[in-house]
Order: structure tokens, then C-alpha cells, then sequence
């Protein structure tokens, strides 16, 4: 055995532990339960044996019988049965209720830390892995719980069985000493043959579905070139993969079944080879014998229960590999313990000398950033492609942290702000609008105390009270996963809505509103800035029409502001930037 | 939302189990290849599973009975036994290996059949949305199956045989008494329909909460952004709390079901068994049957009701996989609505002609369903070949309609689309065979889907066989010579997931080299509407001048200067062509496009004409 598969059974057996502690109450009453199908198992045949002794030979015998012993058989076959099925039941509903818990216990844990964990650090993993951390891999972990208190009753069977074999006849017991290890050796090494190609198979599995994906949100590329031969080629050859590995994977199956049954037979047949010998020798009675036989072949089905355990744990042990991460992770966006200057309308933005820098990445996003804006005032960003719009932004609203300088709030450095603070009075559109699957209202106010004015107010603002009341249930209508009733434009209206509703001191736009109709945009802007107490807006924008509403333009290219200015100046004085906004607008819609 | 919509046609059916495997096995010839041996190793394996106890039994009757065991015919017997159980194993091993391989493989090709058979459906491109509900018909359906097929179809196969054979057994020893038996297992088998129907709808319960969990933790993860901007963290958690709350209670719900169900059998048998006492004692004495024979058939009752309960067990996991079964095997019996007409009717396909090729359409109108209004309305009109024309219009005008009617995605429900010209003669497109059109016509998609694989390996998908070289060539021919060679692998450089390596305007210029190398006679062009930074722009557009000169060109116009450019313009509304004429023609004339023309130059805030164009 190397010691790679020795750490797998080793690590296993300390995650079936854990589930244990984790759920001891469950986890007792299972075993109790699982005892008392076990007892009752053995108990049934007990009591077919006596009933046969006791009732059947002597009626045959005597050649008649009472209604009184035939009720009494027939009451204690059923008694024994409704004991032994208050077991299974047990056993079941407290193994299930056990692996469940464990199951939204963890899910919790892991969507915490998502919620918990900064956005650097969702940056740093893809989405359907995180997807995956939290279902299938949670999932995957604690799948082996459901036959566990089933497995260690029949270990507790197991070890009286033993005892009392020795008690009975040493010699006999020796071959229990070789069977049940043997049972457990073949599970064993079943469940290491097994995990790798399981595991093969899993990751065919994804690729298939990987391939599948990636050709139907291809769908047009394929079918307009004729490509769906050939699409079907790449398909087939990694299902006719998958195929065989499922194939490998079904042939030790395929011979580990058989197996588990056959030995348990063997055992019971030594037994009788040897204790006829012993019973001949007269160091066995025969009865004894026969009741040793009939407790091997009982223990046949809850050896195999150990089996379905073992055999899950590499995969439980893969998918908990995949979870603990995620819960180890640490990173917690540190506040502070200052509270805002209080104050309405517009606040003052400070950036000073900031620099970021994504993890691992050698050249920065953004590399010494100074501007400032005035309470109640509107600048745009404009920049290339790269030029770090999008992470400015999220500065701004302290989604992250700069590396290097500052970035104020009123003259406070937004890491000095307690939790709480800066969302309060800071408001964020960001590029893909995000829609929560809720309902028209629920994804204004999320769940702030806001009437139903205010909600009205903010959606003419954001220019969205001319469809809401369209849709079927007005404020009331659910949006569907992430919006998917709503068009594009009526996601972006929505999504500006819920800033405007905060009366947010500032407000920070990362083109969120690419959708709309650019003489919808102007409206918006307009509305935003011509209040008598003004918002301060930054806005990451592409059109000429919202660029030249700003009161200053800051140019920004490669990380660094090159030039900041009114849109005019900058058009005539800055080469670049000229280009840049033709460009884009000659890249409007024409519609 | 559409969720509880049926996706295909054939999604509506309402379908017995059996009705389902009927169909399935009709779709799987491979199934159904060397099924004799596997069903005679499969005997072997029922008889043998019933033969051991019975065996092991007439040892301990045979051979031990009376206290004065015969050590030589215990030796004997157990050795026969042993061989038995040796022999039956064998027949087990054998026929689970016969069994894998040949679901494996008849599911292999069930699922290739079902992928190619969805790159036929017009659901894919018209309902993007809807793609991950198609990619699950292939996957995760087909897994399931195989999944139960590995873990419990076996089982239950070898359940039923032993049923049937404990039942003949049975039977030999006492009729009587085999009678008792069944007569005590018939509720429980009218009851299996209702049990059936309690577990679905538990389960049913735990896949839609399943489909809850995993929203709100999508909203977690890809919301994450706004969660943390608006700080409403403690909410998201609570909805996540309460999402998770649902699910485990739906599950232990469910589990309650299952484990009631699972009993069921055991409350039968013990049942059966006390009947059988009784009857047997009044039968034994009125000499139908002796001591012997009823002890015996006490035992054979354990081996009647093991397989019930283990039916009952694998009941659940059948239900589901069926429901994948069915699945699967709409896609397959969904009709597509465009077929190839080299495929549907061999005779009277036909080729396009040679040269240039000219589009003319022929009172055409479409609707996306029934009853929906027309997006194209009764369209006549010709474009001559070599032609660059424009089609503007709003969303929602038919100018998206008309490009996929000309490259046959979709055939319209009135009049005809016909192609090629007044020298070579027009032919219908739908007596076009794909191989020909596909070769001829070629689109470039709004968004120009990359694979993960190099740009020459996605350039050479509009041409297979290219090499590496000349694809380098055809960059340099659209003048992208530079760009290409700019990348840090050149045309090896790899793309990443859905070309995500390079930014939206580098796409397209990939997808444009594909469409070039593709050569068609016809080329129609989906404008994208992404913003593009001013360099990729300038490459884009001399890429497409290239690409489009001396083909005729439809191009679906997002871009005052590509209407501009164009030999001619035509302005869609409302599913007609309202304008048609060039870009100089038009601005000044009465009609929408003089709309259109004002609406952007409003959005470009009076500034002075682009330079480029």
C-alpha cells in the first residue's frame, strides 16, 4: 500500500469524525436505531426458530393446535417486525436528518464567507467554481453520512459476533478473525481503486458538458459555417471517453458486488467445514454451530454498509477538499471606527496619489491617481479600453482597497469609515447591471423601510416609471434570476433607481447606462444635477452627449490621468481623447 | 419567467414510464446487441443468489442434523456449495460488465445523437436563454441515467429475476401457500403507483428548492459587487438562510416518504410470514403439507421479500432517471424546423448556381409563433449581386429577421427567399442543400463566438485543413498583418474561454478572418453594437472593406458610417421596407431614416461629422 492511499483512509476516517462531532445527537440516535434493526434482525430469526420449535413441530406432531398459540406465533412475528421497522425508520429519518444538516449547515458556513470575504478575493476565482464550492462540493461531502450510523452498527455487530465466537470456539472464531478482515480488506481496496477513475470520470463528465456549452453558445458560428459534423466529432470523442472510463469504473463495480456477496457464503461454508469436524470431536454442540452460520450470513448486508461509506469517502474527501478554502480564506475588509461628517447634498471626493494593483499582476491597474471632485459636482472618466476605468470606480465605493494613497470622503480616508458608513451615503451602478430575483420594488429598496412614493420618485428619475406600471404587477412584478424578464435597458433604469432612492451623496456610474437611449441618459443626468442640493456624480461614461454634460473631464490612460479639463478643452487640446470620443460615438447606434 | 414552459414540442407528451423505455430502447439499437448471453449470465446469477442459502441450509439440515454430523458428507457438500457460490459470482461479475459496457455505449450514443440532433433546432439561436436547459439534456440527463443504470438498474434487474424465481420455487414447495404470499403483497403493489407518485412529487419539492439554494447563491457570488456597494449583506444572507432552511426541510420531507415506503415491504412480509404460519399449521393439519415443506417455505418467503424491498429502494432513483430518459428523447423526436433539404427529400435537391450571388425575396412574411404579429411583413424586393447594402432600422423593426431568413435559419411562414441572379438563373432556398449554402453563404454573428483554441484554429473553423501559415496570410491580406503578429504567439496565440483573452473588437477581427477565409459568394454581416477603442476600429474597418469587396453584402447596420459606405440603404419599420436608396438620397428625403440619421447625430451631441468613413 503506499502511503498516498494510506493518508486517503486515514484522512477520511478523520472527516467521517467530523461529521460526528458535528452532529453527535443525530449521529447517537441513528446508531440506536440502527442497534435495534440489528437487534431486531437477529431477533426475527430467533423467533422463527422458536416458533418452529415451540408451535409448528408439535402441532405436527399432535396433529392439532389452539387459536391461542397460532395468534401468540403470528403476534410475535408482527411485534418483532414493528420493532425492527421503528429501527429502519429511525436509522433512515436520523441519518438523513443528520447528512442534511451537515449539508445547510456548510452551505451556510461557505455563502458567509462569499458574503464575508473582500471582492479581490472574488476576483480571484471564477464563478462556477464558487457555484459548485457551495452545491455539489458541499454536497459531495457529506453524501457518505446517509449508510454511516448503518456502518458503525454493524462494526458494533461485528465485534460481538467476535466475542462471541471466541466464547463458543476458538477454532471456529478464527475464521471469523479471516473473513471480516477480508470483507474489510476488498472494501478497501475497492474504494482506492475506485477514486481515481471515479474521479477520471467526473472530469470527463465536466469536459463533455464544457464542450456541450461552449458549442451551443456557438450555435450560430456552427450552423452558419456548416460546422455541425464536425462539432459533433469533437462531442462524440469525448463522450465515446467518458463512455469508457464509465465502462472501467463499472467493471470493478462490476466485480466488487459479487465479491461482497460470495465471501460472507465462503465464511459461513468454513464455518461448517471446520465445526463439523469440532461437533464430530464433540467440542461443539450442533446447534451452536447452526446459530453461528445464521449470524454470518445476517452480517453480510451491514458489512456491506461499511463498504457504501468507504466508498464514498474519496469523493467526500475531494469535494471537502474543494470547500475548506473557501472556509479557511481569510481577508476581511478591515473598517474603521469614524462616522461620516454629517451633511447633506453633494460630499467632496479626494483622490490622492492612488495606485492599485491586481494579485500577481506586475504592472498596476492604476498608478498615482490624484483628482478631486467638489460637493455637487459631476466628472466623467474617459479613457481606452484597459485605461483602469472600471477599478477607479470601485475605489470610489471601496469594493476594494488601493494599494497605495488614499481615497477621501469629505476629507475622511474611506478605510477610517465604520462598516456601514460609506454605503450609506455612497451609491453604485456598476457596468453589468445586477438584478436580485425579487420583485420590482424589493430591487429598489432592498429591503429598506422606503415608501412607495420615494420608490415612484426615483423611478421617474431614473426614467423608469413609463414601463413599471406596464409590467403585469406594477411594483409588485418579480424580475426573474438576475432580471431575465426585463430587457437591457429596463435592468439599467431599474438598477439606477435603486441608487437615486438612497439620496446617496454620491453617486458613481461605471456606464450604466449603455442601454438606454442616449436622450433618456441626458434626462437622468440632468434630473440628477439640476436639484437644489446636487449629487456628486462620477460617471464612467462613453457617449459625447454624456461627456459633455460633465463639469470636468479626467482622461485617464494607462492608470494615469494625462489630462482633466472641460470636455471642450480636453477636445481641443488633447489628441488622444479627440480620437477616443469620435470613435466611440461613430460606434452609436444608428438606431 | 418561461421555466415551467415546455422547451420542445415534444416536451408536452404525457408519457408512461413504460411508454418512455418503449421509445428509448427503439432509439438504442446498441442496447439490445449480445442481450442473450447477458440475459442466460443473468440466470445463472438469480439462480445462484437463490441455490447459496438454499445450499447452505441442506448442509446444516443434511449434515449436521441429529447432533452426529458426517464429516465426509459436510466436506462434500460444502465443496459443491463453495463451487456454487464461486460459479454464481463469476455469472455476476460477467454479466455486470456485459451490462455496463452496454448501456454505456447505447448511452454514448444516445447523447451524440441528441447533441447533433440540437444543433438542428432553431430553439438554440432563437432562445439563447434557454441554452442551459438544452446542454443539460445531453449532460447531466444522460449522466443520471448512467448513474442509475451503474448503481441501481442492476440491482433491480437482478431483483425482478429473483422475485420470479423465489415465486417458481415457491410455488413447487406449496401453491397454497405461494397464493397467501402474493395475495399479501398485492396492496403493497397497487400502493407501489401511488408510492411512486408521493416520492416524485417529494422530490420534485427538493429540485425546485435545489434550483432556490442555487439562485441566491449565484446572487451571492455574482452579485457580489452590489451586495457589497449597497451593504446589504445581512440581507443576502438571510434570503440565502432561508433558501437553505427550505431545501432541508423539503429533503427531510422526502426522506420521511422514502423511509415509509421502504417499510412498507417490511410490514408485508412480516405479514406474510404470520400468515403462513397459521395457514400453514391449519394446512399441515389437514395433511396438505408436512413440517418440512412449511419450514422451507418460511425460508423461501425471506427470499421472496428481499427483492421487493430492494425494487422499492431502486423505485425512487428509476423515477428520475426516466424523467432524464424523457428528456433526452424529446430532443431527439423534435422536429427541426429548417431541415436539409439533401436529408428531408435526396430528389429534388439543388445546387446554387456558379458567380456572384444576388438575393431576392418573393412576398415573404414571418412570425416567431402563431399568433404573434409579423416581424417581416410581405417583403418583395432584389438585391443585385455584388451589392453592399444596409439595413437600418429600430429593434424590433425585422432587420435581424431578414438576415437569418437569407441564411436559412429560419424559412419563412409565407412567400419564398430565392438566390442567385438573372444570368444564372434564381434558385429557392429551400431546395438548397446545406453543403451548398453553408459553403456560399456565410454570416458573421453580432457576436463572433470564439472557441478556446488558438486564432488559427478559429479562423480555420470558416475553412478546415489550413495551415498555420496560410491563415497568417489571410490576416495580412486584411491588412491585420500587424495586429496578428503583435500578440504574443501570433496566430498560436490562444483565446481563452469564449475568446476572452482579447478584447470585443479583437473578436471581431477573428471572426471577420474567419469569414474571409470561408470565401462565400454571399456574406451577411451582424454589426456589433460594443463600444470599440479607436485603434481596433480603424483595423475593423478595413478588415470588413476587404472582406466585403466584390461579394454581395447584407449588412445589419448599428453604424451611421457603415450606411454611409454602403451602395445602398434599406430602412426597415414595422416588418416592411419602407426606404430604400443611398445614404445621400435618403438623409434629406421625408421618412424615418432622415430620423434615424438626427437621432444620432442628438447622440453625439452636435459634434462635427466623424472623420473616418
Amino acid at each position: 500500500m503506499t502511503p498516498r492511499r494510506d493518508a486517503v483512509v486515514r484522512r477520511g476516517l478523520r472527516h467521517v469524525w467530523r461529521g460526528i462531532v458535528e452532529q453527535p445527537g443525530m449521529f447517537t440516535l441513528a446508531v440506536l436505531a440502527s442497534s435495534l434493526y440489528g437487534a431486531m434482525t437477529v431477533a426475527s430469526a430467533w423467533v422463527i426458530g422458536e416458533i418452529t420449535d415451540r408451535v409448528l413441530l408439535p402441532s405436527f406432531a399432535d396433529g392439532a393446535t389452539t387459536a391461542a398459540a397460532l395468534s401468540l406465533a403470528a403476534a410475535a412475528i408482527v411485534a418483532v417486525a414493528l420493532l425492527k421497522i421503528v429501527g429502519i425508520l429511525g436509522r433512515r429519518l436520523f441519518a438523513g436528518i443528520m447528512s442534511y444538516r451537515l449539508q445547510a449547515d456548510y452551505r451556510r458556513r461557505v455563502t458567509r464567507q462569499y458574503l464575508r470575504l473582500p471582492l479581490s478575493w472574488h476576483q480571484r476565482h471564477p464563478t462556477g467554481q464558487l457555484l459548485s464550492n457551495a452545491n455539489s462540493d458541499v454536497e459531495a461531502s457529506w453524501f457518505f453520512v446517509a449508510p454511516l450510523p448503518f456502518a458503525v452498527g454493524a462494526l458494533v455487530m461485528i465485534a460481538i459476533t467476535v466475542v462471541a465466537l471466541f466464547l463458543t470456539d476458538p477454532l471456529i472464531a478464527l475464521v471469523g478473525l479471516v473473513v471480516f478482515p477480508a470483507v474489510f480488506a476488498v472494501n478497501v481496496f475497492y474504494s482506492q481503486v475506485m477514486s481515481p477513475r471515479m474521479q477520471r470520470a467526473q472530469q470527463l463528465r465536466a469536459e463533455v458538458s464544457e464542450i456541450a456549452h461552449e458549442s451551443f453558445d456557438a450555435a450560430l458560428v456552427v450552423k452558419t459555417l456548416g460546422r455541425e459534423e464536425s462539432e459533433t466529432d469533437r462531442f462524440r470523442a469525448r463522450a465515446e471517453e467518458l463512455r469508457d472510463s464509465l465502462v472501467a469504473v463499472g467493471r470493478v463495480r462490476g466485480l466488487f458486488d459479487p465479491l461482497m456477496e460470495a465471501l460472507p457464503s465462503l465464511g459461513t461454508l468454513a464455518v461448517l467445514l471446520i465445526g463439523a469436524a469440532r461437533v464430530a470431536d464433540g467440542s461443539t454442540a450442533a446447534g451452536e454451530l447452526v446459530s453461528i452460520a445464521y449470524l454470518f450470513t445476517l452480517l453480510a448486508l451491514p458489512i456491506r454498509a461499511i463498504g457504501w461509506v468507504l466508498a464514498d469517502l474519496p469523493r467526500a474527501l475531494a469535494g471537502f477538499d474543494r470547500v475548506t478554502p473557501v472556509l479557511e480564506a481569510t481577508g476581511e475588509t478591515p473598517y474603521g471606527s469614524e462616522r461620516a461628517p454629517a451633511g447633506t447634498g453633494g460630499a467632496a471626493v479626494g483622490v490622492e496619489d492612488v495606485g492599485f494593483a491586481f494579485d500577481g499582476s506586475t504592472r498596476p491597474t492604476l498608478d498615482g491617481v490624484t483628482f478631486d471632485v467638489p460637493a455637487g459636482r459631476t466628472v466623467a472618466i474617459v479613457g481606452p479600453t484597459g485605461s483602469g476605468k472600471s477599478t477607479l470606480a470601485g475605489l470610489l465605493v471601496r469594493l476594494v482597497d488601493p494599494s497605495d494613497g488614499h481615497v477621501l470622503l469629505d476629507g475622511v480616508d474611506l478605510r477610517r469609515l465604520r462598516e456601514g458608513e460609506v454605503s450609506d451615503r455612497v451609491a453604485f451602478v456598476a457596468q453589468g447591471t445586477f438584478l436580485f430575483d425579487d420583485t420590482v420594488r424589493g430591487n429598489v429598496t432592498l429591503g429598506a423601510d422606503i415608501g412607495d412614493d420615494e420608490v415612484w420618485a426615483a423611478l421617474r428619475v431614473a426614467a423608469a416609471a413609463g414601463f413599471v406600471p406596464a409590467l403585469p404587477e406594477g411594483l409588485d412584478t418579480r424580475v426573474g434570476e438576475r432580471g431575465a424578464t426585463l430587457s437591457g435597458g429596463q435592468r439599467q433604469r431599474l438598477a439606477l433607481a435603486r441608487a437615486i432612492v438612497r439620496r446617496p451623496r454620491l453617486l458613481v456610474l461605471d456606464d450604466a447606462t449603455s442601454a438606454v437611449d442616449p436622450s433618456v441618459e441626458s434626462r437622468i443626468l440632468d434630473a440628477l444635477r439640476s436639484s437644489d442640493d446636487p449629487v456628486t456624480v462620477v460617471v464612467v461614461a462613453y457617449r459625447q452627449a454624456t461627456i459633455a454634460l460633465a463639469d470636468e473631464v479626467v482622461w485617464l490612460e494607462h492608470g494615469q490621468v494625462l489630462a482633466r479639463g472641460t470636455h471642450d478643452q480636453l477636445l481641443a487640446e488633447v489628441p488622444g481623447y479627440a480620437a477616443l470620443v469620435r470613435a466611440y460615438s461613430q460606434a452609436e447606434v444608428a438606431a | 419567467m418561461t421555466a415551467d414552459e415546455p422547451l420542445l414540442a415534444a416536451d408536452t407528451r404525457a408519457e408512461g414510464a413504460f411508454a418512455t423505455l418503449r421509445r428509448g430502447l427503439r432509439m438504442m439499437p446498441e442496447f439490445r446487441r449480445g442481450l442473450p448471453v447477458t440475459f442466460a449470465l443473468a440466470l445463472v446469477a438469480t439462480a445462484g443468489r437463490v441455490v447459496v442459502p438454499i445450499a447452505v441450509q441442506q448442509v446444516i439440515d443434511r449434515g449436521l442434523a441429529g447432533g452426529s454430523p458426517d464429516p465426509s458428507l459436510v466436506t462434500r457438500l460444502v465443496l459443491l456449495c463453495a463451487l456454487v457460490v464461486l460459479l454464481t459470482a463469476f455469472a455476476v461479475f460477467r454479466m455486470n460488465v456485459r451490462l455496463f459496457r452496454t448501456t454505456e455505449t447505447a448511452l454514448a450514443g444516445l447523447r451524440v445523437r441528441a447533441f447533433r440532433h440540437v444543433h438542428d433546432l432553431s430553439v438554440l439561436h432563437q432562445q439563447g436563454e434557454r441554452r442551459g436547459s438544452l446542454v443539460s439534456r445531453v449532460t447531466s440527463d444522460v449522466d443520471q441515467l448512467s448513474v442509475f443504470m451503474q448503481w441501481g438498474g442492476v440491482l433491480g434487474l437482478i431483483s425482478v429475476g429473483q422475485l420470479v424465481v423465489a415465486t417458481v420455487v415457491m410455488a413447487f414447495y406449496s401453491w397454497q401457500l405461494t397464493l397467501l404470499v402474493l395475495i399479501c403483497f398485492v396492496p403493497l403493489g397497487i400502493a407501489v403507483r401511488w408510492f411512486a407518485k408521493r416520492l416524485a412529487a417529494a422530490y420534485a419539492i427538493v429540485r425546485e428548492r435545489v434550483g432556490d439554494v442555487l439562485g441566491a447563491v449565484a446572487e451571492s457570488v455574482v452579485g457580489a459587487p452590489t451586495v457589497r456597494a449597497y451593504g446589504v449583506g445581512n440581507r443576502t444572507a438571510a434570503r440565502l438562510d432561508a433558501a437553505i432552511g427550505r431545501h432541508y426541510r423539503a429533503q427531510v420531507d422526502a426522506q420521511k416518504v422514502t423511509a415509509a415506503v421502504f417499510v412498507s415491504g417490511e410490514f408485508v412480509a412480516a405479514l406474510a410470514n404470520a400468515a403462513v404460519v397459521v395457514v400453514g399449521v391449519l394446512l399441515g393439519l389437514g395433511g396438505e403439507i408436512s413440517a418440512g415443506t412449511l419450514v422451507a417455505f418460511l425460508f423461501l418467503v425471506t427470499l421472496f421479500v428481499a427483492p421487493v424491498q430492494t425494487a422499492s429502494e431502486v423505485l425512487n432513483e428509476a423515477q428520475n432517471a426516466i424523467a432524464g430518459f424523457r428528456r433526452v428523447l424529446d430532443v431527439i423526436d423534435t422536429e427541426p424546423d429548417v431541415r436539409d433539404p439533401a436529408v428531408a427529400d435526396p430528389g429534388s435537391v439543388r445546387e446554387l448556381p456558379f458567380g456572384p450571388l444576388g438575393v431576392r425575396f418573393d412576398e415573404v412574411s414571418f412570425r416567431y409563433a402563431p399568433g404573434a404579429p409579423k416581424a417581416l411583413d410581405g417583403v418583395t424586393l432584389t438585391i443585385e449581386p455584388r451589392r453592399r447594402v444596409a439595413i437600418v432600422g429600430e429593434t424590433g423593426s425585422g432587420k435581424t429577421t431578414f438576415a437569418k431568413l437569407v441564411t436559412r435559419l429560419m424559412d419563412p411562414v409565407e412567400g419564398r427567399v430565392l438566390l442567385g441572379s438573372d444570368a444564372a438563373g434564381w434558385v429557392p432556398l429551400d431546395e438548397v442543400a446545406f453543403a451548398s449554402l453553408r459553403s456560399r453563404v456565410v454570416m458573421v454573428p453580432q457576436d463572433g463566438f470564439l472557441f478556446d483554441a488558438t486564432i488559427a484554429e478559429n479562423v480555420r473553423y470558416g475553412r478546415p485543413g489550413m495551415t498555420d501559415a496560410q491563415v497568417a496570410v489571410a490576416f495580412e491580406e486584411l491588412g491585420l498583418g500587424a495586429w496578428v503578429e503583435g500578440l504574443s504567439e501570433g496566430v498560436g496565440t490562444a483565446v481563452g474561454q469564449r475568446g476572452e483573452s482579447l478584447s470585443a473588437g479583437e473578436r471581431q477581427l477573428v471572426a471577420v478572418a474567419r469569414a474571409y477565409v470561408a470565401d462565400p459568394d454571399l456574406l451577411v454581416l451582424d454589426e456589433a453594437t460594443s463600444a470599440v477603442d479607436p485603434a481596433t476600429e480603424r483595423r475593423l474597418t478595413r478588415a470588413l472593406d476587404t472582406l466585403t469587396d466584390g461579394r454581395t453584402t447584407l449588412t445589419i447596420a448599428h453604424r451611421l458610417s457603415t450606411a454611409e459606405r454602403a451602395d445602398e440603404v434599406l430602412v426597415v419599420d414595422g416588418g416592411r421596407v419602407v426606404q430604400r436608396g443611398t445614404h445621400a438620397e435618403l438623409v434629406d428625403a421625408d421618412g424615418p431614416y432622415a430620423g434615424l440619421h438626427a437621432s444620432w447625430r442628438r447622440s453625439s451631441a452636435g459634434e462635427p461629422e466623424p472623420a473616418i468613413g
